[in-house]
């Protein structure tokens, strides 16, 4: 038997199939659960519910479009729809410049820096809610900055911009970007940090001026930090709800009403599910369409096998 | 400016430009933007009512007082009840503990099995998980009321937890996924040719190494688990509201004169928890936040 | 007039002085290198000279013009660095005009030099790539035409090759070589912890250690003087040879001895003849030591490294272990009982108490 199997090709080992590691796959069940049931399943039960005529409690019927017809129609949505925007532009773009310039002033082997940077940045260890009541109150017409300085006799400057239905949104940005661009500055400090020093030297012996340094090289060394402060900016953009809850309650009238807000209100007050649940629908699209080729780019498609 | 010497030697003078005081210029109103609201927070929080509807809202008290703060933590009125924002510290602190261990726990172990163990569908799953990161509460928030209603968990603080696991899962699976990404993987292989099991290596070999991300995840979930209001509203039940739901139930509650210094005071203590995190993790918050963000 | 003068230069980190009073001539066109181990100061002092970094005491001179306080783009230097720092999402043409384009240069002579520059350095196909595509190597021939462009009186190095693998870094240590001999009048300071580097490249080199110049002289006179023990075991691969022993009492000339060995020299080895009994260390190169036929007699051939061309031997007798580098064709077997020859008249003596060579 041996004599003729040495004499024989040698057969490859019969390719075996890798066991499954079993306990890892028992250790991933709970997060499996939570995508199947949470993250897939809620989520097409919502997208389902939006195609049903749902006012109080759940039903399965199929009405088509018609909440979203509705939805197009409702001038609540359509403002906060409005508002979500103006707000979003404007608070990342508020967010960015403030921050990085905090970062850049910061950067500069100035005294104190530790101080500063813990101030910059403490508004962001608080919730939402604290902001909004604090700016709520600072911005009291009343009673509030505004009532101080006509008492001290700066009658021409009009601080009531959280009361006023023109101006009631930038108010929120006014609070949101308090909260947050000390994050950016953080971001960006760190990638400040992060840049060789030996460029900045190589710099100082080209004799290239401080700022045109920072606008041509360390800026675009930047970049993947932008990104990312962009996008945590604007997931608490589509989050946006806490702070308008406690700071303007969407007022005045509708004016500060947001999306997130009015699918919550839909929810739980006006008891009309097949409305929210469309709007929700809508915010969810809309998310997807903006996000989905950046989280692809990033974790789906770089699978290098370790 | 008198002209150099026409030797220079030693250190170069030091010459205060413009710039320099811009900087600091820059610097300093910047923070006066930060400290204002801190500022006039804690001052309304010690002047009684009768100062403040005269007085300047920056202004140091001229009758100092800690009695809104006691009738923030103990008598402050949301509706009817009037037993101040005490109850909603419990409340949050009862949330808070087991929120933050179960979630660490849970994303320590998935990120573990992720970086380090090939099981299929695996790299799928977590995708959906990110995926899931960026997606609006809202989307979720009215089937899972319905399955915790239908399980007879809903409006309790089990089911704010259980709420809480859910949606911080995607970051804490990141975080832990990421810093284990970062060990090297010959150091796994090598445990594995000891004859090391998933759980035994985990426990032996990678989780003693994991205290760094250990405090961050929990400096993470800790201020993010407490500042928390939407899951609060939409689960607890009107008798386990979180502290920050209480707090704007307080402040924006319709009925009687608004008491703007204890409001003051009341938000001041729903921030205490996380400013205290803050300030006494120190360069670890910012950890956090580079763990979270820049590699997320 | 391109030389350099450092006159009592200190430099410091807040209280801590990280140079002190140092002076240090070069003369126009000199390439000088500055070698030691990391943290002694050389490339504190070559950013000093840069204008990198403050002076705290003394002068610096650039071509006999006084430039202590001036910024470093006035200093008329150029500096290549260790990282290559070349600016990113530039091309390789922008990397290089930068520096020209903001000191106002006119347009058609950024061209040129740049032009000029590329082909001297054989990276014109490179010109319109941006550093992200380029290969180590390329990247640190971009950093050099980009301080090539500025016309300097002053090149600075500050460890350029050190992060480039060894293929690459004898290539452009030639280039370097080729590079200076061409620029003719154009001084060059070249920081490293490489003596390889810093033999091949210099006229003069500082050895420097613990913030201060051991020794300053020409690459044989290193070679072959060392100034003390530090320098003798720095300079050199492999290492020279240490015994520890004293000076003979009652011997005929000078003679070198311990409980294993005994050497002796020619009177011409020391400067000033020590006196008998005084504790001295013997430094012998391992290539100045023949493998047989010597006196010293006792060893073992213990581990033989053959290295192609010739081949490392160590030999052992009791705890005492001498290297010696050997040309031969026939294999050294290990276990070879040698009597070892060391050359006598190419033996260092250095004071066993101060280091100093004597």
């Amino acid at each position: 038997m041996t004599t003729i199997a040495t004499t024989e090709e040698p057969t490859a080992p019969a390719r075996r199939r890798r066991r499954m590691p079993l306990a890892a796959a028992i250790a991933l069940v709970p997060a499996a659960i939570i995508v199947a049931v949470v993250y897939v399943g809620c989520m097409i039960w919502t997208v389902r519910l939006s195609f049903t005529s749902s006012r109080l409690l759940p039903n399965l019927d199929f009405v088509g479009f018609s909440q979203y017809e509705r939805l197009l129609s409702n001038t609540r949505f359509l403002t906060s729809v409005e508002n979500i925007v103006l707000f979003g532009v404007l608070f990342i773009a508020a967010c960015l410049v403030f921050g990085f310039l905090m970062a850049v002033f910061i950067d500069q082997r100035i005294r104190g820096e530790a101080l500063f940077r813990t101030i910059f940045l403490y508004p962001y260890s608080m919730s939402f809610i604290v902001t909004g009541l604090v700016w709520q109150w600072v911005l009291n017409p009343t009673l509030g900055v505004e009532d101080t300085l006509h008492k001290l006799g700066l009658t021409f400057i009009d601080v009531d911009w959280a009361v006023n239905r023109d101006t009631v949104v930038y108010a929120l940005v006014l609070a949101a970007v308090w909260h947050g661009a000390g994050l950016v500055m953080a971001i960006l400090l760190a990638g400040l940090r992060g840049v060789d020093a030996d460029l900045w030297k190589a710099a100082r012996v080209d004799g290239i001026p401080t700022w045109r340094v920072y606008t041509s090289i360390v800026l675009p060394l930047l970049g993947p930090m932008i990104v990312t402060a962009v996008v945590l900016l604007a997931i608490s953009v589509a989050r946006l709800y806490d702070l308008v809850v406690a700071m303007t309650g969407g007022g005045p009238g509708i004016a500060s009403d947001v999306p997130a807000k009015f699918v919550m209100d839909h929810l739980f007050e006006r008891s009309n599910i097949g409305l929210a649940t469309s709007a929700a629908t809508m915010m969810l699209i809309t998310v997807a369409i903006v996000l989905a080729p950046w989280v692809y780019a990033r974790y789906v498609r770089p699978q290098v096998p370790r | 400016m008198s002209l150099p010497p026409p030797d220079p030697e030693g250190r170069r003078p030091k010459t205060v430009t413009a710039g320099r005081v811009g900087v600091y210029a820059f610097l300093v109103i910047s923070a006066a933007f930060f400290l204002i609201p801190l500022w006039v927070m804690l001052m309304t929080s010690l002047k009684p009512m009768e100062e403040i509807r005269l007085g300047n809202i920056f202004s140091l008290p001229k009758l100092w007082t800690i009695d809104p703060w006691i009738s923030a933590w103990s008598g402050a009125c949301t509706g009817l009840e009037c037993h101040g924002i005490s109850v909603g510290f419990m409340n949050s602190v009862q949330i808070l503990i087991p929120s933050v261990i179960l979630s660490i726990a849970i994303g320590a172990v998935t990120g573990y099995a992720l970086s380090f163990w090939r099981v299929k569908g695996a790299n799928v799953m977590f995708g959906c998980l990110l995926l899931g990161a960026f997606i609006p509460y809202q989307v979720f928030i009215y089937p899972l009321v319905r399955l915790f209603a239908a399980t007879g968990l809903y409006n309790s603080l089990l089911c704010v937890v259980v709420v809480h696991v859910i949606f911080g899962l995607p970051l804490m699976t990141l975080l832990f996924r990421n810093f284990y990404q970062g060990i090297p993987i010959d150091l796994f292989k090598a445990a594995r040719v000891d004859g090391g099991s998933f759980w035994s290596i985990f426990l032996n070999v990678i989780l003693p190494m994991s205290a760094p991300i250990i405090i961050v995840a929990t400096i993470l979930q800790v201020t993010g688990i407490w500042n928390d209001f939407l899951f609060g509203v939409a689960f607890a039940g009107r008798e386990n509201l979180p502290m920050t739901v209480q707090l704007n139930n307080i402040v924006n509650s319709m009925q009687g004169e608004r008491r703007y210094n204890v409001d003051m005071a009341a938000t001041l203590l729903t921030a205490l928890v996380p400013l205290a995190v803050y300030f006494l993790s120190g360069r670890w918050f910012v950890r956090g936040i580079a763990a979270g963000a820049v590699k997320g | 007039m391109n030389g350099v003068n450092v006159k009592d230069v200190s430099v410091a980190f807040g209280a801590l002085k990280v140079i002190d009073g140092l002076s240090l001539d070069i003369a126009e066109g000199e390439f000088i290198v500055l070698l030691g181990p990391s943290g002694c100061g050389k490339s504190t002092l070559l950013n000093a000279i840069a204008g990198l970094l403050d002076v705290e005491e003394g002068k610096i001179l650039i071509g006999g013009r006084n430039v202590t306080w001036e910024e470093p783009k006035d200093r008329s230097i150029a500096m290549v660095f260790q990282s290559y720092a070349l600016y990113p999402r530039m091309s390789v043409r922008q990397n290089m005009s930068f520096g020209l384009k903001m000191a106002k240069t006119p347009r058609a002579d950024i061209e040129t030099r740049v032009t000029r520059a590329a082909e001297m350095l054989q990276i014109t196909h490179l010109l319109d790539r941006r550093p992200d595509q380029l290969s180590g190597g390329q990247r640190q021939r971009v950093a050099i035409g980009r301080a090539l462009v500025r016309d300097a009186a002053v090149f600075l190095f500050d460890e350029p090759l050190s992060n480039l693998d060894a293929q690459l870094r004898n290539e452009l240590r030639l280039e370097i070589k080729r590079l200076h001999m061409e620029l003719g009048s154009t001084t060059m300071i070249y920081v490293t912890h490489d003596q390889i580097e810093a033999m091949t490249l210099a006229d003069r080199i500082a050895v420097m250690k613990d913030r201060e110049i051991q020794q300053l002289g020409a690459p044989d006179e290193l070679y072959h003087r060392p100034a003390n023990l530090f320098v003798a075991g720095f300079v050199g691969s492999p290492k020279m040879n240490f015994l520890e022993g004293r000076i003979a009492a009652g011997a005929s000339g000078l003679m070198f001895e311990n409980d294993t060995v005994s050497l002796s020299l020619p009177d011409d080895v020391c400067a000033a003849p020590p006196a008998p009994g005084q504790a001295v260390t013997l430094g012998v190169r391992p290539e100045h030591i023949a493998l047989d036929g010597g006196t010293w007699d006792g060893f073992r051939v213990d581990i033989v490294e053959p290295l192609g061309a010739d081949a490392l031997v160590w030999a052992r007798r009791d705890r005492t272990s001498i290297q010696l580098r050997v040309t031969t064709d026939e294999p050294v077997k290990v276990g070879t009982p040698v009597a070892l020859a060391p050359d006598p008249r190419r033996a260092n003596l250095f004071d066993t108490e101060t280091g100093r060579r004597l």
